[in-house]
């Protein structure tokens, strides 16, 4: 079957007095492996249920290949769905679970059991056709939940936080076998995570969900590099924030004095409009951007600031920096320097960093 | 350990043995199965095995009938009125089946209102309260909630997801509940059917109260308290129960052991809203339910405040006499029975959560064996045990007594203290399961001993499931009426159940039979009450073994 494409215009549900989703504007292309991103409780949830049909909007319309889906009842969309805990029955073995798609949609028994082999080995599972899903681990249980519903060749895969009840080794093992799965069948796919790091990792494009509103809708590189506003450049990832005021505004650089004092030149590349003198502004400013080096270095970068090591975390493939400044203190990520001395708490440093490196945000009480 | 061992042995274990024994050795003390062949030669027992396992067959399949539709309303709509539906499920458990037997004798019965008004309009009258049809229809409308609760209780259990996946993949409407929703909650329907099978077995009282004698458990009544004691049949018809409790027994704590499988990990199941059409469909239902349900209750209510009734719709002088009988002239019953079931819940919620404490907080070697016997009770019939201790305490001193154990009223103490252990052991284990242990090791890491861990943290935290263990076998003990006749020494010293069999017996006492059944049914609600109270929501768990 084609993969399907999927258009959500003004999309809103409430509970009660309360709107778990609204205005929800996006399009979804063929073939995609689209995000929704967002802590628990921004709504990413019921919009994966308005688009399975389990919850019906009260606002707006959802397309599937162009026809409105508003009111047709999950059972008629052939759109496959796998969840969280993968919703395995207990009362059938694997064969029976993963054939009861093709049974409800009477293909020949023959027929079925070719299909259901084929998937199985799909994903690896051969042999597991008799064990009920209680006899299975969590991972070979996420895989039935996979095989099952890609049986039936949905014409569009939804995914419920799939990997999140595997535990942290499997998680990434998995995330490679889903990403390569989709990519060979092409199939869309939708998939719904609190985990950053697996929307960064999986998706062709990301939407981030905060309070039941679509706040960025871009790749993931988008996502990272440019975060739309405060909440974006908080929520994936971990970004240094300064709030401040442009103090100089020319097309080579734009200067900003923050609120302690400091003052940050930012690339004017990195806001579709120049600020103005005087606008009030957020930077953001990623971890690993920042290069330390020994107080008394000369200077080399746009940007540096003095201060001292607060706190020193070895990560293994990185170090993790607390920098102490006058008023605040920085975060920054060192790729392990190998051979060379890690510094020390205490110790005087000079923290660098480019203007390129510097992103103007939103921030969110616009 | 060896004390609890001690007295589950003594109270529990030997009486059965010793009935067992009876009725597996001959004169000379051989092993043999003799009693049995005869037991099966003669047609009177066969007829009563045969009466017995049709009727609690068909209370079981009556009982489904009414619940299986009403449990699925109740676990998946929300409507108005939903509160009466859940209030008339449980308004039959606060009626002792016996006293609902007379008051629908009062109402079905022969000389009843409904057959006095279809003579009046029709000329005819139905037999709804002849032998076993009658003690089918009693047993039904009593015992129907107790597969209702388990049934609601196995489909809110559903995870939604499991259904969700299922319309997901092109399944809907009844075959969604053929393929997915039955499956996954038969385990629970079949055990609430295998325990409401073991209750009806068991209750003597109805049959009794409806003059019906031709089943096990009246036969067992009769020959032991008529023939006499030393009646080999008395006991063979015990053993019989015995097996056929225990196999449903073991047979519904597989089930439930099955229905863990699917239980919830995620939110609450999505209920649906009613309108229209079938929310006035639901009214209807709810409101038959309801007015079924409630006819005992009518009855009895009347009858107790009434001088005259009978051949007649309603009594035809009211009269507060009955109540000034049970109060004042004779208000031992009420006093009895306050302080047995009292005391034995006391006990029980003493014992109740030593055993669990040792289940789940010790390593020592037999705690399982203890668990075993704790359980036993509720495959033993209350007209078995009775005849247990009929047998090893009648006729010698009970230390510290100065006379047989059975002579006294403590005998009817430590027998609801037994019937009712699986209760308070169930609560207490339940509740101790929720404590993990860790939250004990840190109060002792931080400097209590073991008692003061379990006086400050452990107790604290189970309280409310012993207080509701208790009050299960408050309210059960108050109505309990198989081992009671069997055991009440002298007529003083009888409890509530006792009474009420006693007054029935002449139609110059049914007014103040009923005025104590009204009492009984008050004693009753007010503990079924504060059970809900503490259980809150999960207040059918409580009836699930």
């Amino acid at each position: 079957m084609q993969p399907a494409e999927v258009r959500l215009d003004g999309i809103g549900k409430s509970y009660g007095e309360q709107w778990a989703v609204r205005g929800v504007n996006l399009h979804i292309r063929r073939g995609e492996f689209f995000t929704f991103l967002g802590p628990s409780g921004c709504g990413k949830t019921t919009l994966l249920r308005i688009i399975a049909g389990f919850v019906f909007p009260d606002e707006g319309t959802i397309y599937l290949d162009g026809q409105p889906m508003n009111h047709v009842p999950p059972w008629r969309r052939n759109v496959g769905l796998v969840f969280q805990n993968y919703a395995l029955w207990p009362h059938m073995t694997v064969f029976e679970n993963v054939a009861f798609g093709l049974r409800e949609r009477k293909v020949a028994p023959s027929e079925i059991e070719r299909r259901v082999m084929e998937t199985l080995k799909q994903v690896d599972l051969q042999g597991t056709e008799n064990r009920r899903p209680s006899q299975l681990s969590g991972g070979q249980q996420q895989r039935v939940a996979v095989a099952r519903t890609l049986v039936i060749q949905p014409r569009l895969l939804l995914l419920d936080e799939p990997l999140s009840n595997l535990d942290a080794k499997l998680r990434i093992d998995m995330r490679i076998e889903l990403l390569k799965l989709q990519r060979d069948l092409g199939l869309t796919t939708i998939y719904v995570t609190h985990d950053q790091e697996e929307a960064l990792a999986l998706s062709t494009r990301i939407a981030v969900m905060n309070g039941g509103r679509v706040v960025q809708e871009s790749t993931p590189r988008q996502i990272y590099e440019q975060p739309a506003n405060e909440f974006v450049a908080a929520f994936v990832g971990k970004a240094n924030l300064f709030s401040g005021k442009v103090l100089q505004a020319d097309p080579r650089v734009i200067e900003v004095q923050t609120e302690d004092n400091l003052v940050i030149r930012v690339a004017s590349s990195a806001s579709a409009k120049l600020p103005e003198r005087g606008d009030e502004v957020l930077l953001s400013v990623r971890p690993e951007a920042m290069e330390i080096r020994a107080a008394g270095t000369e200077p080399t970068g746009a940007n540096q600031l003095t201060g001292h090591v607060a706190a020193s975390a070895y990560q293994g493939s990185f170090v993790e920096y607390e920098i102490q400044l006058a008023g605040r203190v920085l975060k920054t990520y060192t790729i392990n320097p190998k051979g060379r001395a890690l510094f020390q708490r205490g110790q005087g440093v000079v923290v660098i960093f480019a203007a390129d490196d510097v992103v103007i945000v939103r921030s969110d009480g616009e | 350990m060896a004390f609890l061992f001690a007295i589950l042995i003594a109270f529990i274990l030997y009486p059965i043995l010793r009935v067992l024994w009876i009725a597996l050795s001959d004169e000379t003390g051989n092993l043999t199965l003799i009693h049995f062949l005869n037991f099966f030669r003669r047609p009177l027992f066969r007829e009563a095995l045969g009466n017995t396992l049709v009727s609690g067959l068909l209370v079981v399949v009556f009982s489904g009938l009414i619940s299986l539709p009403l449990a699925y309303i109740i676990a998946r709509y929300e409507f108005r009125g939903k509160i009466l539906l859940q209030t008339a499920a449980t308004l039959p458990l606060v009626i002792p089946p016996f006293v609902g037997a007379v008051a629908l004798q009062l109402i079905l019965g022969r000389s009843g209102m409904v057959n006095l008004l279809l003579m009046r309009w029709f000329d005819m009258t139905i037999p709804f309260m002849e032998g076993l049809t009658g003690v089918v229809l009693v047993q039904t409308l009593h015992f129907f909630p107790f597969i209702l609760l388990n049934t609601v209780v196995s489909l809110s259990n559903i995870d939604p997801s499991m259904e969700e996946m299922a319309q997901n993949m092109g399944c809907h409407g009844f075959r969604l509940f053929r393929r997915i929703t039955l499956p996954l909650m038969l385990p629970g329907f079949i055990a609430g059917s295998l325990l409401t099978f073991i209750r009806a077995i068991d209750d003597l009282g109805t049959p009794l109260m409806l003059n019906y004698k031709n089943l096990l458990a009246p036969q067992a009544y009769l020959r032991i308290t008529t023939v006499g004691m030393d009646d080999v049949d008395g006991y063979v018809v015990c053993v019989v129960l015995v097996v056929l409790s225990l196999i449903s027994l073991l047979a519904a704590r597989k089930y439930l052991g099955l229905a863990e499988y699917a239980t919830v990990q995620r939110s609450a199941p999505v209920t649906r809203r009613l309108h229209g059409k079938k929310l006035l469909l639901v009214w209807l239902l709810c409101g038959a339910i309801l007015g079924v349900s409630l006819l005992p209750h009518i009855g009895i209510l009347l009858l107790s405040f009434s001088k005259v009734w009978s051949f007649t719709l309603l009594p035809t002088a009211y009269t507060l006499g009955n109540f000034a009988e049970i109060l004042f002239r004779a208000p031992h019953f009420i006093k009895n029975t306050l302080l047995y079931t009292l005391l034995a819940a006391g006990l029980d919620i003493i014992l109740g959560a030593a055993i669990a404490f040792l289940l789940l907080r010790s390593r020592l070697a037999g705690r399982n064996l203890l668990d075993a016997i704790a359980t036993l009770p509720l495959a033993i019939p209350g007209v078995v045990l009775a005849v247990g201790y009929l047998r090893v305490f009648h006729g010698w001193d009970f230390p510290g007594l100065g006379a047989p154990l059975t002579s006294s009223w403590v005998i009817l103490v430590v027998a609801y203290t037994m019937r009712r252990l699986p209760y308070t052991v169930r609560a207490s284990y339940a509740a101790l399961q929720q404590v993990h242990v860790n939250l004990e090791e840190s109060a002792q890491s931080l400097g209590a001993n073991r008692l003061k861990t379990f006086a400050k943290v452990t107790l604290p935290l189970i309280s409310g499931g012993l207080v509701a263990g208790g009050l299960i076998g408050f309210v059960t003990s108050c109505v309990e009426l198989a081992s009671t006749i069997m055991l009440v020494p002298r007529i003083e010293l009888g409890p509530i159940s006792y009474g009420i069999y006693i007054y029935m017996q002449s139609p110059l006492g049914r007014g103040a039979g009923a005025a104590l059944g009204v009492v009984a049914i008050l004693l009753v609600s007010l503990g079924t009450y504060l059970t809900h109270r503490i259980f809150g929501g999960r207040a059918g768990n409580a009836f699930r073994i």
